[in-house]
């Protein structure tokens, strides 16, 4: 087993017991620190796939952005957040049925898949991925036009947000 | 040499935890976390086809990307809504929300 494959148990694990942690504690404050907890093990994993930009916009955009979003929408809606009553609803078990079932179609479709177990070729000599990058994302026979569109996106959720929130009184 | 597998399996893993937070909590917040997790495990599957498949395909990066922007979007308006929600009907509970139930 190589060093490679030992972290990456590693933080999958970490990742997946985060992740249960999310949905299963009662404090809010400590479920969206546990989001936290997930995201970084997420950036690894993306690390180990030699995404390196893509870590670091998972650490800046979802940990330094919408983390703290919700950390702050907890406490904005602190009195009934408050551990009061179940944390779950009364179908919960269907709830945990359904994702069993899912996991369990999802991994059986995919060990029935040919490429299943494929490694990665080596990353070409010389390859700027970052560079690659920004050129699909700009350029025109590329992806500028989803590019865009997202631009668009967020400005709508911008002013959406803004007007949702905003107090009338 | 980490095979594909693995990096789906994860991605598999914590899609179905997200799709249990979703299904099963009772707070809105705690479901927009739930929603997180599987926007998560949907990168890590798009990242990974990127790694295994040609790497001088940018797609799966690029929707990479275009999925960081659009869970911006959905967190601020959703949190957004949960606030605006409190502010009128004192409760962020989403049983308690049955404004439009029949």
């Amino acid at each position: 087993m190589t060093a490679e494959q030992i972290i990456f148990l590693i933080v999958g694990a970490v990742t997946l017991i985060a992740g249960l942690m999310v949905v299963t504690v009662r404090n809010l404050v400590h479920a969206a620190l546990w989001l936290v907890a997930a995201l970084f093990g997420v950036a690894i994993v993306y690390t180990l796939l030699n995404a390196g930009f893509i870590a670091v916009v998972q650490v800046v955009v979802y940990i330094g952005a919408i983390a703290i979003l919700f950390i702050f929408a907890v406490m904005l809606t602190r009195r009934q957040a408050a551990d009061t009553g179940a944390s779950v609803n009364k179908n919960w078990w269907a709830g945990a049925l359904m994702a069993a079932a899912t996991f369990a179609g999802l991994a059986f479709l995919l060990q029935g898949w040919s490429g299943f177990s494929k490694t990665a070729s080596a990353i070409p000599l010389g390859f700027d991925a970052v560079n690659q990058l920004g050129d699909a994302l700009t350029s025109p026979a590329g992806y500028v036009l989803p590019f865009e569109v997202a631009s668009v996106l967020l400005l709508a959720a911008l002013v959406g947000a803004v007007y949702l929130a905003f107090n009338k009184k | 040499m980490i095979p594909l597998s693995w990096y789906l399996i994860l991605a598999a893993g914590l899609f179905s935890i997200g799709l249990f937070g979703v299904l099963a909590r009772r707070n809105a917040v705690a479901i927009l976390l739930g929603v997180e997790l599987m926007l998560n495990a949907v990168n890590i599957n798009l990242v990974a086809f990127w790694r295994y498949g040609d790497v001088a395909q940018m797609a799966g990066q690029v929707f990479a990307i275009i999925v960081f922007a659009v869970a911006a979007a959905e967190v601020a308006v959703g949190l957004a809504l949960v606030i605006s929600v409190y502010r009128r009907r004192n409760t962020v509970v989403a049983e308690e929300l049955d404004l439009l139930k029949w």
